[in-house]
């Protein structure tokens, strides 16, 4: 692996990513990763214990499992993971969704997981489908948890889940809960009234790089996990050619770096609240 | 060293690297290209990513008049690289400025050339001949382009005619950091071989070679089998070479800023009714009986981005000014095509154009505006027109029939010679359906038949003669059809208006207070007041001084709004409407 430039961003050092799905992990072979531009090795101990350690100095890293997953802490964790309440609820499955390696910054990928314009483009007869192609105004704020929320988003879509059998308007809340998370809620195709969740942890795995780990809570009336995964890993085939072709690779947050519209209106405050964060891994910084 | 090769000019491809509807990544100094040929034979250069997200565009689809985004479908004009359409807000016209960075483009000796900032020609190389030439295949290496030209010098080939000899003399002819010409010689057999080298990045170059003489068939494949085994060697050479050497830092291209008016949520640009095109009269023609069709080429540089349903003003001789539709299709960017109607009751417009204007004239005209946008995604869209109505709907049926999107054309005249531009309309297929001779009541019973079966996501757009769209809107609102679904663009305001009224218009964000005395229109004092307010027909009819009301009771007058539009009081046509309450409160 080439050298990569390290990370600055307290917020992001002090806290916990995903570095691993569990399922991927195997006790006759130490698995290997990056975060934040560090190596680090996944040692099985046992059937429970974990270890992470770095390569470069040999200490021991954070780590706890939750959700399925590995997660990492490479400084002092000033907070808890995410908590996904729906993840407590009984009638869902809990589904990894495999964990896909992106060729572009994680805050790109995030931006991509906000954005609907993109699904009959890339989601053609999936997500979306031409020519219904417009983006209904919706709402966006800033919470008093600190998380940003678009709301009464809507779009057209052919087939929008593994249960759909018909194209119906599909309603979606986003929330980017922070700067390398992010979770969808659509509605159910059966359950009109009940919601759907993906959570989609972004390992930061460079400046230049991520792996997407997404994690489904999906309710489990006429669908099966391996269906869940399946539909996920589907739709998230489609976006990562697009991703990978982004230039540059990190996400610009100079707001005359790419020209936004109002569809936009959620990555628009996605990447001013980074800049007021200062986050910068996996950004280019705006010019003064 | 960098700054002299950005002034020089660079092959970035070979001709047979641009095949039909094919985009090919082109590279120099570190710059990535989207290099595409249009339909109509003109290459287009790109900075290789979308204004709007940063995707390649490498990656996006040639349609042959357009590039399509492969993120969210942004389309962008052969020629101008002006954006043309954003499916994501489809009752929008994108702003005019959203334009994609261009560089200039040469086809010469079988090759494409592109220079960052050119200064003077594509290098000359005495001896070759245009046409008479044999492009080799592009050989990559991985070095910097003065090492590569520097071997190239010591490069030994034989002449076309004697491909089997061994003692061909080989001469420089020429050579400078990027071309080496070379000629080989052996008995009566010579042969003139060009080496440009392109920089692609400070350690990656391709050699891009072209022999003098036409090979045909099997004696073709041996010269370039000869000169691909020669070159494939001196690649090895070359980067053996480079190799002992600490390789360049790569080149960083600085990637231009898109102008503040577009980092925010694109906003109207302001411009008042200026002319700031030359354009002249190429072509002049009888498009139909008692039509004449204008072919208008810019004097110098591109013409601006248009959009299907746009219009422009043109400044006539006689000082008059008139706007007419643009009736091109997708990626027809050369020139505007206006198709001219001489009105019986011309107050001077139209008998000007038909009558003095002549071909090689030289026009003043407006940017093109849409108040007309086409929305492109509707299941189906019908277009209803009547007469020289007939243009910008001829534009936005182009523009469907371009993206395969169902649509149709129904053209209502008097007879068939009445019927214009048909070298445009025979190209629209079964989707044009003309509708001749008819009555005012058979117009109307075939309204009724072309309007019923209303269904979600369709569309209609009408234009034609006041009575005839009055009629249409009439019926589609009977059949059914809601307002947002129908579109219409009038000629002109045939209502009366009343300017006997006195009132007050606050602009909430200049923070003015104006009073519009009777006799005054809104934008006469508002431009008077200093501000500066785009317009165009100046009459109610074309929508481009529309301006959003936050107080006060709008007395509409104009024939662009629709009623629903008049009745929520948000919007005024500040060009003939006024107020009915003592004050307006405008977002302006």
């Amino acid at each position: 692996m080439s050298i990569a430039a390290l990370c600055s961003d307290r917020v992001l050092l002090n806290d916990w990513h995903v570095v691993a799905d569990l399922t991927n992990l195997s006790a006759a072979e130490p698995f290997q990763t990056r975060l934040l531009g560090v190596d680090i090795t996944i040692h099985c101990r046992g059937r429970y214990n974990k270890e992470v350690v770095r390569n470069d100095t040999g200490a021991l890293v954070n780590s706890t499992k939750r959700y399925g997953f590995l997660w990492a802490c490479l400084g002092t964790p000033e907070r808890d993971i995410v908590f996904v309440p729906e993840a407590e609820e009984g009638d869902r499955y809990l589904v990894t969704g495999g964990s896909i390696a992106v060729k572009v910054s994680g805050l790109r990928a995030v931006e991509n997981f906000l954005d609907m314009g993109h699904f009959p483009f890339v989601h053609t007869g999936w997500l979306g489908d031409e020519p219904h192609t417009e983006v209904a105004p919706y709402k966006v704020e800033l919470t008093a948890a600190d998380e940003l929320v678009a709301t009464e988003c809507k779009f057209y879509q052919p087939v929008a889940s593994p249960t759909a059998k018909e194209g119906f308007i599909v309603d979606y809340v986003y929330k980017v809960i922070r700067p390398y998370t992010v979770a969808l809620y659509k509605s159910n195709p059966v359950h009109k009234a009940r919601l759907d969740v993906i959570t989609l942890f972004v390992q930061p795995v460079d400046e230049d790089n991520c792996v997407a780990h997404p994690f489904l809570c999906y309710l489990k009336d006429g669908v099966d996990q391996a269906g869940i995964r399946n539909f996920m890993q589907l739709i998230f085939a489609q976006d990562k050619p697009i991703l990978e072709n982004q230039v540059p690779r990190r996400l610009p947050l100079d707001p005359r770096a790419e020209t936004p519209i109002r569809a936009d209106a959620v990555a628009v405050l996605y990447r001013r609240w980074l800049r007021d964060k200062s986050v910068t891994y996996g950004a280019i910084p705006a010019r003064m | 060293m960098l700054d002299l090769a950005k002034t020089r000019w660079h092959p970035i491809a070979a001709g047979y690297d641009l095949p039909l509807r094919h985009v090919f990544h082109g590279q120099l100094l570190g710059r990535e290209f989207a290099v595409w040929r249009a339909d109509d034979g003109y290459v287009n250069i790109w900075e290789n990513r979308c204004l709007h997200r940063g995707v390649r565009l490498s990656i996006g689809i040639n349609d042959g008049r357009e590039l399509k985004c492969q993120y969210h479908g942004w389309r962008y004009s052969n020629r101008t690289a002006g954006c043309t359409y954003i499916p994501a807000h489809p009752a929008d016209a994108p702003a005019r400025t959203i334009t994609n960075r261009t560089f200039a483009a040469v086809e010469r000796y079988g090759l494409v050339w592109s220079a960052e900032e050119p200064q003077g020609e594509v290098p000359e190389i005495p001896g070759l001949a245009e046409g008479e030439l044999l492009a080799l295949r592009g050989i990559p290496v991985n070095a910097p382009a003065d090492v590569v030209a520097a071997r190239l010098k010591g490069y030994r080939f034989q002449p076309n005619a004697a491909l089997d000899g061994k003692d061909a003399k080989v001469a420089v002819e020429a050579s400078n950091d990027f071309t080496v010409a070379l000629r080989a010689v052996e008995g009566g057999a010579a042969t003139l071989a060009a080496f440009f080298v392109q920089p692609v990045d400070s350690n990656r170059s391709v050699i891009r070679g072209v022999l003098d003489g036409k090979v045909e068939g099997a004696a073709r494949l041996a010269v370039l089998r000869h000169h691909n085994e020669l070159l494939s060697a001196l690649r090895v050479a070359v980067e053996a070479e480079a190799a002992h050497k600490p390789a360049p830092a790569p080149l960083e291209p600085v990637i231009e800023r898109v102008s503040p008016e577009l980092a925010e949520m694109p906003e109207e640009t302001k411009h008042g009714r200026k002319a700031t095109i030359r354009v002249q009269v190429a072509r002049k023609w009888p498009a139909a009986d008692g039509i004449a069709g204008f072919e208008l080429r810019p004097i110098k540089g591109l013409l601006p981005t248009f959009q299907p349903g746009a219009h422009i003003d043109v400044h006539l001789p006689n000082g008059l000014i008139r706007q007419y539709s643009i009736t091109n299709g997708p990626g027809e960017s050369d020139s505007y095509v206006i198709g001219v109607k001489l009105e019986r009751d011309s107050k001077g417009g139209s008998t000007c154009l038909h009558e003095t204007v002549r071909e090689g004239d030289v026009l003043a005209i407006s940017e093109p505006r849409n108040n007309f946008p086409l929305r492109r995604d509707a299941v189906q869209t019908l277009f209803i027109a009547g007469g020289i109505g007939i243009t910008p709907l001829l534009a936005m049926a182009q523009a469907l029939k371009n993206q395969s999107l169902a649509h149709e054309l129904h053209y209502f005249a008097q007879n068939e010679a009445q019927l214009a531009f048909p070298e445009k309309t025979s190209t629209l297929g079964a989707s044009l359906k003309p509708h001749l001779g008819l009555s005012p009541d058979q117009t109307g019973a075939m309204l009724r038949e072309i309007l019923s079966g209303y269904g979600p996501d369709k569309h209609v757009y009408l234009c034609g003669p006041g009575p005839m769209l009055e009629a249409a809107r009439h019926i589609a609102a009977e059949m059914g059809w809601p307002e947002t679904a129908v579109h219409f663009e009038y000629f002109k305001n045939t209502n009366v208006i009343d300017d006997s009224t006195s009132f007050e218009v606050a602009l909430a964000r200049s923070c003015m207070t104006l009073t519009v005395p009777a006799g005054k229109t809104i934008l006469e004092v508002m431009r008077d007041a200093g501000i500066d307010m785009p317009s165009s027909c100046e009459q109610g009819a074309c929508g481009t001084c529309l301006a959003t009301v936050i107080e006060g009771e709008p007395d509409h007058q104009d024939v662009y709004l629709n009623d629903a539009e008049r009745k929520s009081g948000t919007k005024i046509m500040t060009c003939v409407s006024r107020a009915k309450s003592a004050r307006l409160v405008l977002d302006l």
